[in-house]
């Protein structure tokens, strides 16, 4: 603990640097650097002082964050003028520049067009202040409304299903348990009765007070019913209310029931019967009289109701305050049967019920995403399933489906590893189906549905894996009878990305100032310089150029901007890897590179300190971040779009793109790496 | 002698201590040494001081002394006069030959110069000499020593071995380390502000490097609680640094007050004599009280209850004064008989009106309670009819109320300021919960009535002119219905208004503000009536007296005022605190005070006398909460360290510890009986406490009692009766009302 806190206490004093520089800034020359010392510990001391003084102002003012008006307060106490209009809209509204061996760190003014501030239309005048007044506590209970905390928080929820035997105090336990009026049970806790007693978690009682019980009866009603504003609105309420932790096991017996039930018998009866607890009388009526209603549009609602019992785990797996993990094991096989299921449907030849098998499939990857973890093994078991049941050969053409589409959704890699190298005898068992003798018009609509799937999946990953030329021959080599047709795919996909970059880069080409040359070489060939041409550029996949500042692609800023260009992937840890480089200093001044550990190119770009004209050494500089990424990344733009971050505005560039920025005039003076 | 106690006549041990050996150092510092506590060069003077007893403290008279001395610097004879014929001083009091020849020793004048020669001839020394040095003349209030900085941290000036420092501390630390378990506890007490002044005069020094490696060597070793003074400590590396740091003046000004059994003590002061520590022994004996007593060395978790303030624990004699915390007896007024006349009445229509002409025979006379103070101790408003029907309404509501307990716990009521964006910084509702007022970071203070019945302002003066005054309902004619409305927003302030307060009588309402004013603002024309003027930096709250008139204020200027409504200037300055006064709290009879502050002590001020007659210490971070029991006898205090401390004022102990919360303390308030307190903090969550349980469960016998030495138990999980978490919305004011149901205030954070 000493250690600890004498860490805390060690005096931080500003770096001598910045003394300098800011010397330099109100044009301060030469400053010595005894100066520099006594200066930066004075200033530091003085910053602290007014640091401490803000934070009695926070305090205060009853708040838990430090704003600037409390800086300006401890200002005004000492007597120094405060800093009037000082507003930023960013956390840190510094930018960082460096080049010629320096690092700046600068204030980013923008020159402002008074007439656009004129003509912008006023923004919408702030509410005024107004009470509200709810109930807290009821004699000492607290009643489960929206005013008040959820009940008990994922964490509770969590700590509830993976630690049942803690020991809980009575202070502690008041807050988890006071639930409502309708829990009975938990009032002599909540009365203070039994404090001091140090006893065992009660097994968690699935009792459901009348109100809640009436909400149930209304969710699941909306859900599976014929008016789809309702459901809409119950969809919306399971997604957001924060109070359906204690209905969580109701729901997924709920939906879990409906899609064992309904595929396999087709008897919506079967369903209802099936749910006799004795416990819950009311919920039960709720059913019946639910299932009086679904009776009467029987069978042509089973495909219907299979969508809105997945529609219903999607709400239920967007609620942030729900802890799923405890219900998985019931709502993975709902959604896996929705997927591989040989028949969803009574006439599975006319239904379209490979869009559910499509959406359960998202469903899966989506959970996989956020509940995958080392201990459950989510992923891959759910991929070895897929894969088992893929691989055998009696399998039928809607399960197969169901297989691929649940494997494409896991993401690219997934497709590249276990899809693509299967390409050629999936396309093998197509062509039985599409050219042999008909068999039954079920399969044949099942293979032109698995390869349309393939198509629509492989395409973006072999844009990605292979390189530009795509000869068609090559392809059905590779890809049999299935390649002619991806080789097609593959073009579009590329011609798509192309447009797409051609889009960006017009908003690019309005950037006006100084130009830097852009060099990029490939890593195996680094140390190859000359002057630049754009055709350098020799980045197999799409690099994308963005720019820090969000929304202003179109204005001129004189003093640097910092791009970071970078070629895309599909995974998030892409977006995580710029952002923590732009913050970190550490990259050399002139050219920066990520390299990224499954990838073979690496490209680099280098910058230059721009000798175009008005161009001081003083001036702080563009730099580029190039960091590469797996080429075998999807090329898919909607993917891409997604891995960036939205405040970012970005652009991509192909792989064949010329960089337009690029075209400074006079040798460049570059240190090869 | 450099170490005598001038003026010092509290405690004998002191000067037993003081006359020890310590020949070196501080003969020729003192001479300009503006510390009334510090030394006088007449030697002759020092016995005679210490067997005064005049009602007049010395203290007192040094002041007086300056002050006369200033003001006749600057021409203002007829106010020296009048000061000096109000004091009881005697005309040649200002004669510097006279006191010059009394401060040397001649002892040859009469009265209280005599008593008061040496002093007054230093005193005399200080002012002239710093006003000599061009410095300002005491800027702050009049009856605080404000001494010059120079002065001040000229004491820091002595030299020694730098590299030494680490030496004896080190040395200390291995002595204490090893004296028996009972003594270490105890003695631990010291490391603390030796470390701290051992620091500073190795910073003063100049001796950057060394005081730094101590700083790091050492400040590890220190206590928890004090690591926000640490933090600020640990800025300070430089001389310039040291002018003008508030913290460092508290340091030297104030000093450091421990408490030590006299074994303990004993064994301390062997073993520095043995070891010729005079380093440490000068420190002690320099800027540290050591409040002896006899008895058993207290244990680790006795000491830990009460240290953590910015000045040690306060003196025991800090806490001896009488303090009549009983109730004033309630002003006769008829009472309803009983309910069901009550409710016959209410049917005519009427009852309000009937009752002030009753007779008396209803109400049952209450016996005068020997602890409270004589009815007149201090004027008090009279009642007015409007009151009286107050004080009805309120005994009708009272009959009414829940009794709660730890079985019967009120519900809470939260009022969410919406759209507030944060800016909510202080709200109070009026004692019958019919309006609440918010002050706001924007400036603007807001009333909104949480009633049907809404806000209406008087009419103009040219509408009032025409209404008939002699109608029965006059006060309902003067008011303009057409400006009804819920709420209302007054402006004038120029800065965040961080204290507010309602009169009792729903008439005024009082603000306090960043700029440094409080203003008074009218309910019936919600306009400024007053703005009242005396703080110079941010006033962190203030608070109406239960019985009106009065109120109080204390801010970032760390002296507290009481002010009358009537008066532009403050009736009273209570200064003593050694930071930021950040809450401050009327006794239910009116005669006390209580201010809570950043040094983390609590101080309770007599209205009458002005004088500081409780200092409570313990909590461990600043206090943002005070709340005194209905009954008077009882405070409860909140901090950032987020505990509850109950203290009794009567004796002047703590009662118990309420720990639970994990972040600031902002609102404490006990129900209506006394039975419950509510806490609310920024933790967002109100919790309930059983503290009739807590007062019940202390045992104190008698030596406690007169030591203070209280063993707390640790059994706030048990008094811990509810827990009510809101959604992210801090707790920032709780307010019983009559009915005992609690209403909550707070802004979403979201």
């Amino acid at each position: 603990m000493a250690e600890e806190r004498r860490q805390k206490h060690c005096s931080v004093v500003l770096p001598t640097e910045s003394m300098k520089a800011m010397a330099e800034s109100v044009g301060v020359g030469q400053l010595q650097e005894d100066s520099c010392v006594a200066l930066s510990e004075e200033v530091s001391y003085r910053i602290k002082e007014i640091a401490q003084d803000a934070l009695k102002f926070m305090h205060h003012g009853k708040r838990r964050k430090l704003t600037t008006s409390d800086i300006d307060n401890a200002l005004k106490l000492k007597n120094v003028e405060p800093l009037y209009g000082f507003q930023s809209q960013e956390f840190i509204p510094f930018r960082f520049a460096s080049g010629g061996g320096r690092e700046l760190h600068f204030y980013e003014e923008k020159e402002v067009d008074l007439s656009d501030i004129i003509n912008t239309p006023l923004p919408r005048v702030p509410l005024d202040v107004s009470l509200k007044a709810h109930w807290l506590s009821i004699e000492g209970m607290q009643p489960a409304i929206p005013e008040n905390p959820p009940p008990a928080t994922k964490e509770q929820q969590k700590v509830e299903s993976t630690e049942p035997l803690k020991v809980v105090k009575p202070g502690q336990e008041e807050e988890g348990t006071i639930q409502g009026k309708g829990q009975g049970t938990t009032t002599p806790d909540g009365k203070g009765k039994e404090k001091g007693l140090i006893r065992l978690k009660p097994r968690s009682t699935h009792e459901l007070s009348v109100e809640q019980q009436l909400y149930y009866k209304e969710i699941t009603e909306a859900c599976v019913g014929s008016c789809e504003a309702k459901r809409a609105e119950a969809l919306q309420s399971i997604a957001t209310d924060p109070g359906l932790y204690q209905m969580l096991p109701r729901f997924s017996t709920f939906i879990s029931e409906g899609v064992s039930t309904f595929p396999t018998s087709c008897l919506l009866n079967h369903f209802f019967t099936s749910q006799k607890s004795p416990e819950h009388i009311c919920v039960q009526s709720a059913d019946l009289r639910l299932s009086s209603k679904v009776r009467v549009n029987v069978v042509q609602n089973n495909l219907a109701l299979l969508i809105y019992l997945m529609r219903m785990v999607k709400a239920l797996m967007d609620n942030p305050t729900l802890y799923l993990e405890k219900y998985l094991h019931e709502l993975i096989p709902a959604v896996v049967t929705c997927i591989v299921s040989k028949q969803l449907c009574l006439r599975p030849d006319v239904d379209n019920h490979w869009a559910l098998r499509d959406f359960a499939a998202r469903l899966m990857a989506q959970s996989c995403k956020t509940f995958s973890t080392t201990t459950n093994n989510i992923q891959s078991r759910i991929t070895k399933t897929f894969t088992k049941s893929w691989l055998d050969d009696k399998t039928q053409w809607t399960t197969r489906y169901g297989c691929i589409a649940g494997l494409a959704e896991l993401g690219p890699d997934v497709i590249k590893t276990l899809i693509i190298p299967r390409l050629a005898i999936e396309g093998a068992r197509i062509k039985a189906v599409m050219e042999g003798p008909v068999i039954s018009n079920i399969d044949k609509i099942g293979a032109e549905h698995v390869q349309s799937l393939l198509l629509k999946h492989c395409a973006s990953v072999i844009a990605k894996l292979r390189s530009p030329p795509d000869n068609v021959e090559q392809y059905r080599t590779e890809y049999g009878y299935l390649g002619p047709m991806l080789c097609s795919h593959v073009m579009k996909a590329r011609t798509q990305a192309a447009l797409q970059a051609q889009q960006v880069n017009r908003t690019t080409l309005t950037i006006t100032q100084p130009r830097p040359t852009l060099s990029v070489s490939q890593s195996g060939l680094s140390g190859s310089s000359g002057p630049r041409t754009p055709s350098i550029i020799k980045v197999p996949s799409s690099l994308t150029l963005m720019s820090p500042r969000p929304g202003t692609p179109s204005q001129p800023s004189p003093p640097a901007t910092k791009y970071i260009v970078m070629a895309t992937s599909a995974g998030a840890a892409s977006t995580q890897q710029v952002i923590t480089l732009s913050s970190s200093q550490s990259a050399s001044p002139v050219t920066s590179t990520v390299p990224s550990a499954t990838s073979t190119l690496q490209p680099l770009v280098k910058l230059e300190p721009g000798s175009g004209p008005g161009l001081t050494a003083s001036r702080p500089l563009q730099k580029y971040i190039v960091v590469s990424l797996p080429s075998s990344a999807s090329s898919s733009l909607e993917t891409k779009s997604s891995v960036l971050p939205t405040s970012i505005s970005s652009s991509s560039l192909d792989g064949g793109m010329k960089l337009e920025r690029s075209e400074s005039p006079g040798a460049s003076t570059q240190s090869p790496h | 002698m450099a170490a005598v106690q001038g003026g010092m006549s509290d405690a004998d041990i002191e000067t037993d201590i003081k006359t020890e050996p310590s020949t070196d150092g501080f003969g020729n510092n003192n001479a300009n040494d503006g510390r009334v506590l510090s030394a006088s060069p007449g030697s002759g003077s020092s016995t005679g001081s210490n067997k005064q007893t005049a009602a007049v403290t010395p203290e007192d008279q040094q002041t007086l002394l300056a002050v006369l001395q200033f003001l006749k610097k600057n021409k203002l004879i007829e106010s020296v006069e009048i000061l000096r014929r109000e004091a009881g001083l005697p005309e040649n009091s200002l004669d510097p030959k006279a006191t010059e020849s009394a401060g040397a020793g001649s002892g040859g004048a009469a009265g209280i110069v005599d008593l008061e020669g040496g002093d007054v001839s230093s005193l005399l020394s200080r002012v002239t000499g710093s006003s000599s040095a061009g410095a300002q003349a005491p800027t702050k209030a009049v009856a605080e020593d404000q001494p010059d900085v120079r002065v001040v941290l000229s004491a820091y000036s002595q030299q020694g071995d730098p590299t030494l420092y680490e030496v004896y501390y080190s040395d200390l630390k291995k002595f204490i380390e090893t004296v028996l378990d009972c003594h270490r506890a105890e003695l631990s007490q010291v490391f603390y502000p030796l470390f701290v002044h051992m620091y500073l005069e190795l910073v003063y020094n100049n001796h950057e490097s060394e005081a730094k490696a101590f700083f790091e060597k050492f400040s590890g070793d220190q206590e928890c609680y004090y690591e926000e003074d640490l933090r600020v400590l640990s800025g300070l590396t430089k001389k310039e640094h040291m002018r003008g740091n508030e913290t460092l003046l508290d340091f030297r000004t104030s000093k450091f007050v421990l408490r030590i059994s006299r074994d303990s003590y004993q064994l301390l002061k062997r073993h520095l004599q043995e070891r010729q520590n005079n380093q440490i022994w000068n420190i002690i004996q320099e800027h540290l009280y050591i409040d002896i007593f006899d008895g058993m060395p207290r244990s680790k978790s006795q000491i830990d209850a009460m240290s953590g303030s910015l000045a040690g624990e306060a003196k025991r004699e800090a806490n001896k004064t009488k303090v009549y915390y009983g109730l004033l007896k309630e002003p006769e007024i008829e009472l309803p008989l009983d309910d069901e006349d009550e409710e016959a009445e209410n049917e005519e229509g009427k009852p309000k009106k009937k009752k002030p002409k009753k007779d008396s025979m209803g109400s049952k006379s209450k016996k005068q309670d020997p602890n409270a103070p004589s009815q007149n101790r201090i004027p008090l408003p009279e009642l007015k009819d409007s009151d009286k029907l107050d004080k009805i309404m309120y005994m009708k509501e009272a009959t009414k109320r829940i009794r709660l307990g730890s079985d019967n716990l009120p519900s809470v009521c939260f009022y969410t300021f919406l759209n507030a964006y944060q800016g909510l910084t202080a709200v109070d509702f009026t004692d019958d919960s019919s309006l609440i007022a918010g002050g706001f970071a924007d400036s603007t203070v807001r009333v909104w009535s949480v009633t049907p019945k809404k806000l209406r302002k008087v009419k103009s003066a040219a509408d009032l002119n025409l209404i008939d005054k002699e109608s029965d309902d006059v006060l309902e004619r003067i008011m303009d219905e057409k400006t009804a409305s819920e709420s209302k927003i007054m402006y004038g302030h120029s800065g965040p208004v961080y204290g507010i307060s309602f009169s009792p009588d729903r008439n005024y309402l009082l603000s306090s503000s960043e700029d440094g004013t409080v203003r008074l603002w009218s309910l019936l024309t919600f306009t400024c009536l007053v703005a009242y003027k005396g703080h110079n930096y941010p006033v962190w709250d203030t608070q109406f007296s239960p019985y009106g008139y009065y109120f109080v204020s204390g801010g970032h200027d760390r002296v507290a005022r009481l002010w009358a409504t009537d008066h532009y200037q403050p009736l009273r300055i209570f200064s003593g605190h050694l930071a930021d006064i950040t809450c401050t709290r009327f006794h239910p009879n009116s005669n006390y005070v209580a201010t809570g502050s950043s040094d983390r002590t609590i101080r309770v001020w007599d209205v009458l006398s002005g004088n500081c007659v409780r200092i409570f210490t313990g909590h461990k971070g600043p206090i943002h909460s005070l709340a005194f029991s209905p009954n008077g006898k009882f405070l409860a205090s909140g901090a950032t360290d987020g505990r509850v401390l109950l203290w009794d004022i009567g004796h002047g102990l703590m009662m118990g510890e309420l720990k639970g919360h994990t972040d600031t303390i902002y609102s404490l308030r006990f129900s209506r009986d006394g039975e419950i307190l509510a806490s609310g903090s920024m933790d967002n969550t109100v919790r309930l406490w059983d503290v009739m349980k807590a007062f019940d469960d202390l045992e104190t016998d008698d030596f406690t009692a007169a030591t203070g030495h209280i063993h707390l138990q640790d059994n706030s999980q048990e008094l811990l009766l509810g827990t009510y978490t809101t959604k992210s919305t801090p707790v920032i004011h709780l307010h019983f009302t009559r009915r005992n149901l609690l209403l909550a205030a707070g802004v979403s954070q979201l």
